[in-house]
């Protein structure tokens, strides 16, 4: 059983906005019924191009019909131009999220929406652009590059959640890890070409890198971390506030601290946590 | 809320008799029936009872059922014992729409070093059984079809198949999770080497089931153990669930013909008067071989989630052939290999009904439902258009 929001299941027991604008100024159609989802929106627009009204029908799923739901309540009342800028996470987050097998039903939405403001500007059907990597659901490597990047997607499983792309056959698994091993490539700050640090340079460095982007990341959940010394390639540091009781604290040092450290310092460093 | 429970292919309640047969094995009569005392000498007992019940249900002698864990242990045992003892032979005959518990480990299977031929069925989701018999080989070492199908209820000529399969020398096993209790079967007549069977599926507990393997079939045990099931299953009892099953197999011996009478007369109502009040409405199968507890109607231009989550407002438990509910992307890979058009197969939804479902129940979901496809039909952008 999926575990839906209340809020999903009030939007799909209760669509808001369902049903067509006969005198549509903008109209946005995605998926069909081969793919299971199926999504057209209607814009109306009031001369300032402000969405005036939105309806929709919706064949698909309860997540699919809330999410169609949810973003005609979102874009009424807003500009074109704020409506644009609405993404997928948006569409899930009034809804107060989505299972993650069901992110694709809120990318859809983001999808109609781009479609019907292309629409209305009369901007030409956009061609499928890139190349079709997933042939079972027709999905694009641009398509799959987006998502990778705009949600961080990190697996081929999060990639299939959100566009459906590698949910049939499978064939295309080696394609799409190319592309998540490209993006997170890309997203990869350049490795500093440290070749000899002094003893001072690497305390400075790794100081720095602890107070620019490991203290603020632990911060978040009620964290800290102090660095005790420096002996060689050994970092000691002492773990401060929730991460010192926390049982996934070792967890946090060799999986984030050290990486970190390995990889913004220089990657042979160790991190070892001393008594306090 | 009152729930209504039709999705029994999924799972089926235990009945009272049973419930009250197993208790006492918790925590009165606790022996191990291993042991050499008394005490644990009149589980053993008990066991053997229940052996000699589910052999009964089957036509089949005490002797030949293995107590396993459930229906999916049952399907891997036969399939192991079949390959390792035919070592020579490197392909396996199977259909298109098995159980996961089958389909999945023939697909593992195919990845390591066997050839397996996948049957298909047609647009009622019977075998081709031409097919079937063109590709037996000197080289099959086993052939594996259900006896009836869980998601269509399509029963398949399990009798003549394992004849023909017998004459050739090759190994017949059939999982049978969903037939038996349904519809009569003696194996004492019939040509089936192995079969599977589960008892949360005949008003049993789960977590338990049983492997028939007929008298002299070369065997080898899946689970390794002790002497237990004269060393052909290694491990305790699960005593309580195997007499639990032995009680639902005599209940189900007992009253197969009456019971299901009257199941089946009620999916017919339900089938019939849903065809009648709801138009582009499919029901998938051959109808004149089912399953009499099963109907898989397709609601065509809905999706199968949709209705689900409608139908569980006014607590109706079905079960959906589509995508959505998987966690899968695709439908049912049943309806797929029958060929029913995604147009239908992203609707379609399973009734299976048991003795326990009432005509009040039934003709509860018959007003309950329509309305449910017109209000979905309503928010579909397809509805309009074919109409």
């Amino acid at each position: 059983m999926w575990e839906y929001t209340n809020k999903v299941k009030d939007h799909f027991l209760n669509p808001r906005n369902v049903g067509v604008i006969e005198d549509a100024d903008g109209i946005g159609e995605v998926g069909s019924l081969a793919c299971g989802d199926a999504l057209t929106l209607y814009l109306k627009l009031d001369k300032n191009e402000r969405i005036k009204d939105a309806k929709f029908q919706t064949f698909g799923c309860a997540s699919a019909i809330a999410s169609s739901s949810a973003l005609t309540e979102m874009i009424k009342g807003l500009t074109l131009e704020e409506a644009k800028k609405i993404t997928n996470e948006n569409i899930a987050d009034f809804l107060g999220g989505l299972p993650k097998e069901k992110m694709h039903c809120s990318v859809m939405g983001r999808d109609a929406l781009e479609k019907a403001i292309s629409n209305y500007r009369g901007e030409a059907e956009k061609k499928v652009e890139g190349e079709i990597v997933c042939e079972c659901f027709g999905i694009t490597d641009l398509e799959i590059e987006r998502a990778v990047r705009e949600n961080a997607l990190k697996t081929i499983e999060d990639v299939t959640h959100y566009v459906k792309a590698g949910g049939g056959c499978e064939s295309c698994h080696e394609k799409i890890q190319e592309i998540i091993d490209a993006s997170l490539g890309k997203e990869r700050p350049e490795k500093k070409k440290v070749i000899h640090l002094t003893n001072i340079q690497k305390i400075k460095l790794i100081e720095e890198t602890l107070a620019r982007e490991i203290k603020p990341a632990l911060k978040k959940d009620g964290g800290d971390i102090e660095l005790v010394d420096v002996d060689g390639n050994n970092v000691l540091v002492k773990l401060r506030g929730t991460c010192a009781t926390c049982s996934a604290s070792q967890i946090t040092l060799k999986h984030y601290v050290e990486s970190k450290l390995r990889e913004l310092v220089a990657p042979e460093l160790l991190v070892e946590e001393v008594e306090s | 809320m009152n729930v209504i429970y039709v999705d029994n292919n999924a799972t089926t309640q235990v009945s009272p008799e049973v419930l009250e047969e197993m208790l006492p094995y918790f925590n009165e009569f606790y022996g191990n029936p291993s042991s050499m005392h008394t005490f644990g000498g009149k589980v053993e007992q008990k066991i053997t009872e229940a052996r000699t019940r589910i052999a009964s249900l089957l036509g089949a002698s005490p002797e030949e059922i293995i107590f396993t864990s459930c229906g999916t242990e049952s399907d891997s045992t036969a399939i192991r014992a079949a390959v390792l003892s035919n070592p020579g032979k490197k392909h396996i005959l199977t259909s298109r729409v098995e159980h996961p518990a089958i389909k999945n480990h023939y697909e593992y299977l195919s990845k390591n070093g066997y050839r397996v031929t996948f049957v298909p069925v047609d647009r009622k989701g019977r075998l081709d059984l031409d097919y079937l018999y063109d590709n037996l080989g000197d080289d099959t070492a086993l052939v594996s079809i259900m006896w009836a199908n869980n998601e269509s209820g399509v029963i398949f000529p399990i009798e003549e198949i394992s004849k023909i399969v017998r004459e050739k020398g090759i190994v017949f096993h059939t999982d049978a999770v969903q037939a038996v209790g349904k519809i009569p079967m003696d194996l004492n007549t019939m040509a089936v080497d192995m079969l599977s069977l589960s008892g949360h599926k005949l008003h049993g507990p789960k977590g338990v089931g049983a492997l028939y393997v007929r008298r002299g079939t070369k065997y080898t045990p899946f689970m390794i153990g002790g002497h237990q099931e004269r060393g052909r299953r290694g491990g305790t009892e699960n005593v309580a669930s195997i007499i639990g099953l032995g009680k639902a197999a005599e209940l189900a011996a007992a009253h197969l013909s009456d019971n299901y009478s009257q199941v089946k007369q009620l999916r017919d109502k339900l089938e019939n008067e849903i065809l009648k009040h709801v138009s582009n409405t499919i029901i998938n199968g051959d109808r004149d071989h089912r399953l009499p507890n099963t109907t898989s109607i397709a609601f065509e231009y809905v999706e199968g989630e949709s209705i689900l989550l409608m139908m569980d407002e006014f607590g109706i438990c079905a079960s959906s052939g589509s995508a959505c509910t998987s966690g899968s992307l695709e439908p049912s890979h049943v309806l797929r290999a029958m060929g029913v058009p995604f147009t239908a197969a992203h609707g379609s939804v399973r009734f299976s009904l048991s003795k326990y479902n009432t005509e009040e129940e039934i003709d509860f979901i018959i007003e309950k439902l329509p309305p449910i496809i017109e209000r979905l039909r309503e928010l579909s952008p397809f509805w309009k258009k074919i109409k």
